[in-house]
């Protein structure tokens, strides 16, 4: 990447701050993440960085195991979500008359869904497990990056260049790969970008609701539950995977921002043409 | 000798069902240069469209359209797919979109070039610099890895015409090729069509608005409004003594373009 983006730069700061310590948290932990020896709801310090929960497990450790949960979350939905969406947006923009318009009818009752009832169906379906809350998240979030992908193809598809590449009787296929997907790569992977902060949310708020990884798996929004009840005789349960969850979601969203400086093409050919 | 294109009753409607083009027949001889001229709207790109096969979604063409030998409406795509680039191939109007603008501008003539000769590795990177120079671009090797946004529009036109001829079309469709470049680099442009379709005794069809490009480039010359042929024949002729109203009139506005700047002509 050629040019500097302070943006992506801040952004690639405070996610890496996260991603650093899931990657530590998979070979070195403070404690043993079932270790309930630390006292109750102890306060910072004395071994304990930030203290301990009310079974006296250490608070910075579930933090590392959280930050891996969450990572996981935000990857493993936009990688189903790209799959479906982009799969299905493709398609929809190819498609001309009642197969565009079923699929554009079942993207928009799909956005209306709301993804809390996705999951509880899921949930239900399945178990209550890191697994199903991805695959709820993913689910719901396919849906709209089907329909920006069907918007942004039309787009691409209406071009002259798309039109001299028919000319030149080159097939769907090479046409997909060679001109649309490039074209509306920077887009796609920005809004991707938006993506895995939504979704890093949502885990944290079905988790919350006891419909995330189960425990003893230290999820950040099952640790806010936890700590809600003891919230103001000690808030570092809570706060601290608070903090960590803005912090990721800013880092990505900033990320995402600075992409789109990045790899715009409109703001690349206005620099050239400058 | 049957006609390279053969255009019987075309009609060209929208989804809605409004005609656009009505009941328009021509054809173009194999060698021979047309030129297709009206208004915006009178449905001439349209026609160069339907041509190959190519109308936007929900638009529908009737009657009969024989590209080298190949019925065009109603063909699978298939069909289509065989018959474009060999048969006919394209240059637009505005060169910006016609280049993908994020794919180096060799790569997008060596599609077309690897497809039609089978040529690969360092005999195609030979055969894309060829096509450049050709066209008469400088420094082929530079420009082949230039991106459309790096060069000029003129120098982009000429790409789209080294990516049309790379086809080597029997008939060369060009959709208003110089109406987006600056006038000096029009002249070029046009010598340019000129010479190369001279060189290959190619078929062209010149869509314009303009009398005087059209002149410049055609033997014979059709001429549209609101989707009818309002009168067709030998360029010199039509351009001589128009039959029409509406070609009168433009053949006259024309004119007094140029009598306008030949009032000035005593200065130089």
């Amino acid at each position: 990447m050629k040019r500097r983006s302070p943006t992506l730069w801040t952004g690639a700061v405070l996610a890496g701050l996260v991603v650093l310590l899931a990657l530590v948290s998979l070979v070195w932990l403070p404690y043993d993440p079932a270790d309930t020896s630390g006292g109750r709801l102890a306060g910072p310090g004395d071994g304990h960085l930030l203290g301990t929960d009310k079974l006296g497990r250490d608070l910075f450790t579930q933090l590392m195991t959280g930050s891996r949960i969450a990572l996981e979350a935000g990857l493993g939905s936009v990688l189903i979500a790209a799959l479906i969406g982009v799969t299905l947006g493709v398609l929809a923009a190819y498609a001309q008359g009642w197969f565009d318009d079923t699929l554009s009818a079942l993207l928009d009752i799909l956005i209306a869904f709301p993804t809390l009832l996705l999951a509880m169906l899921i949930v239900a379906a399945r178990s209550a497990t890191l697994g199903s809350a991805i695959l709820a998240i993913g689910l719901a979030q396919s849906a709209v990056v089907a329909r920006l992908t069907r918007i942004l193809v039309k787009r691409v598809l209406a071009q002259d260049y798309i039109t001299a590449a028919r000319t030149s009787g080159t097939s769907w296929p090479r046409i997909t790969a060679g001109h649309v997907l490039p074209n509306i790569w920077p887009t796609l992977v920005v809004n991707l970008a938006l993506q895995f902060g939504l979704a890093v949310l949502a885990e944290a708020g079905l988790s919350y609701l006891g419909l995330g990884a189960p425990p003893p798996n230290a999820s950040w929004g099952r640790m806010l539950q936890e700590a809600q009840a003891t919230f103001t005789t000690a808030p570092a349960g809570a706060l601290a995977p608070g903090v960590l969850l803005v912090l990721l979601v800013i880092g990505v969203n900033l990320i995402a921002d600075g992409l789109r400086d990045v790899l715009d093409p409109t703001t690349r050919r206005g620099r050239a043409a400058a | 000798m049957s006609a390279l294109l053969e255009v019987r009753d075309l009609t060209i409607r929208t989804g809605t069902g409004r005609a656009l083009v009505t009941g328009l027949t021509f054809s173009v001889a194999r060698g021979e240069r047309l030129g297709l001229i009206g208004e915006s709207g009178s449905g001439k790109s349209l026609t160069t469209l339907a041509v190959l096969g190519l109308l936007p979604d929900g638009m529908t063409a009737s009657g009969s359209v024989v590209l080298d030998g190949t019925q065009i409406i109603g063909a699978s795509e298939k069909t289509l797919a065989g018959v474009r680039g060999r048969g006919a191939a394209i240059v637009f109007q505005e060169p910006l979109t016609a280049l993908d603008p994020l794919m180096r501008v060799g790569r997008q003539i060596a599609e077309p070039l690897r497809r039609r000769r089978g040529v690969t590795g360092a005999a195609l990177r030979r055969a894309v610099a060829e096509a450049l120079e050709r066209v008469r671009l400088p420094d082929p090797a530079r420009i082949a890895r230039a991106f459309p946004h790096e060069l000029s529009g003129g120098q982009r036109q000429r790409v789209a015409l080294a990516m049309a001829l790379a086809c080597d079309p029997a008939l060369l469709i060009a959709d208003e090729p110089t109406t987006a470049l600056d006038v000096t680099v029009q002249a070029e442009m046009l010598d340019l069509v000129d010479t190369l379709v001279r060189e290959r005794d190619m078929a062209v069809a010149f869509v314009s608005h303009d009398l005087a490009v059209v002149a410049r480039v055609t033997d014979r010359v059709l001429v549209m409004k609101d989707g009818h042929a309002v009168e067709s024949g030998d360029v010199h002729e039509v351009v001589r003594a128009p039959r029409e109203a509406y070609t009168k009139a433009l053949v006259d506005s024309a004119r007094q373009l140029e009598s306008a700047l030949d009032s000035f002509g005593g200065a130089q």
